[in-house]
């Protein structure tokens, strides 16, 4: 299992990230971040699986995959 | 917590300038991690176009410089036959490879520098607001071909600059490759590293052609415009290996 994480602030809206996350984890927000976009967040009904699709597309470099151990994983489904 | 996928120390965190799903600012990124790889951030120096690209050096970690337009690989020669033992390398759009530029790109790959061009296609000249490029794609609408590019009325052809320097000899290596999707901008990734590896072990010119999204020229969103590279571009410009040692 793994985790991502965006800095939204960055984010350009492109959306690219979320048409190739294989397993939906991405979608649009519905606020707006300080440039005035809606950005990428994560969608806490899917779970990353740290293929990385994400952050290959990203052209802000703005997402971060981080890989957790089973003993993180446990937690976060507690 | 163990990272699988973090953000170069090649690549500066700073905004990019650059439109929302411009394929600039992924190879970029790219360019850095393959810098971080190979472990030569402090022997390399970048030489950055005129096109969107000119403000390249804003966002690299390492040494750069900027040439006028077209002139990246003359600027290149010199810094490599001053400091022989840096990586260097240009990064050009098509307009500034393949236009302007075309004289000083086709001596320094005859000439055989020991030098790397990264060659963004992006079908179109960017920066100056969408004019038709060498690359062009026949039918394609620019700014100045608004009925679509006519090799019949004098806009020629799509011009395969990387099949034409694959020809000669003082040239070792010559790749195209796509953005267009998680798996070809790993393998993006991996023709860099290749193409800046013949350069360290002194084989002669690489380059590496790389089909970049451009969706504010083209007039697609992001997503369409990655598809547009995969439907369309990769017919006149099939990715693949032109020539290795
Ligand atoms: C000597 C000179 N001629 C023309 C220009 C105008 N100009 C700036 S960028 C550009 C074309 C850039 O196109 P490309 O190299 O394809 O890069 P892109 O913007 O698409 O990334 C032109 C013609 C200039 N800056 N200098
Ligand atoms: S790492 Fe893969 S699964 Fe996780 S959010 Fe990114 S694209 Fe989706
Ligand atoms: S790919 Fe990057 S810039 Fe584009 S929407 Fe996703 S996080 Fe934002
Ligand atoms: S005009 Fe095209 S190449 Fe230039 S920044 Fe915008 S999307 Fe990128």
């Amino acid at each position: 299992m793994a985790k991502i994480k965006i800095n939204t602030d960055q984010c350009k809206g492109c959306r690219l990230c979320i048409h190739f996350c294989p397993v939906h984890h991405l979608r649009i927000s519905e606020e707006m971040n300080n440039k005035g976009v809606l950005y990428a967040c994560t969608d806490p009904h899917t779970r990353c699986i740290g293929c990385g699709y994400c952050y290959l597309v990203c052209p802000e470099s703005c997402i971060e995959v981080h890989l957790l151990e089973p003993s993180e994983t446990k937690k976060t489904h507690t | 917590m163990s990272t699988q996928y973090l953000r170069p120390s090649s690549l500066r965190h700073r905004e990019t300038h650059y439109c929302p799903g411009c394929g600039h600012g992924i190879l970029h990124r790219i360019v850095s991690e393959v810098i971080d790889e190979l472990d030569i951030r402090r022997t390399t120096a970048a030489v950055a176009p005129v096109g969107c690209a000119v403000v390249a050096y804003n966002y690299w970690n390492f040494d750069c410089s900027e040439a006028a337009h077209g002139r990246a690989l003359a600027v290149a020669t010199g810094i490599k036959r001053v400091s022989p033992d840096l990586c260097v390398f240009t990064y050009q759009g098509d307009g500034d490879l393949a236009s302007i530029g075309l004289a000083e790109t086709v001596h320094a790959a005859n000439r055989g520098e020991r030098l790397t061009c990264i060659f963004v296609n992006n079908a179109c000249y960017g920066m100056t607001g969408g004019q038709m490029a060498p690359t062009s794609l026949i039918g394609q609408k620019t700014a100045t071909t608004p009925c679509g590019r006519t090799p019949d009325t004098g806009e020629g052809w799509p011009l395969k600059i990387s099949d034409l320097l694959a020809q000669l000899p003082g040239v070792c290596f010559v790749a195209r490759c796509a953005l267009s999707s998680p798996k070809e901008i790993q393998d993006t990734a991996r023709q860099i590293k290749t193409a800046f590896q013949h350069q360290l072990d002194k084989r002669g010119f690489s380059l590496v052609e790389v089909l970049s999204p451009c969706p504010t020229i083209w007039q697609k969103n992001p997503v369409e415009a990655m598809a547009w590279i995969d439907t369309e571009m990769k017919k006149v410009f099939p990715p693949g290996i032109l020539k290795t040692p």
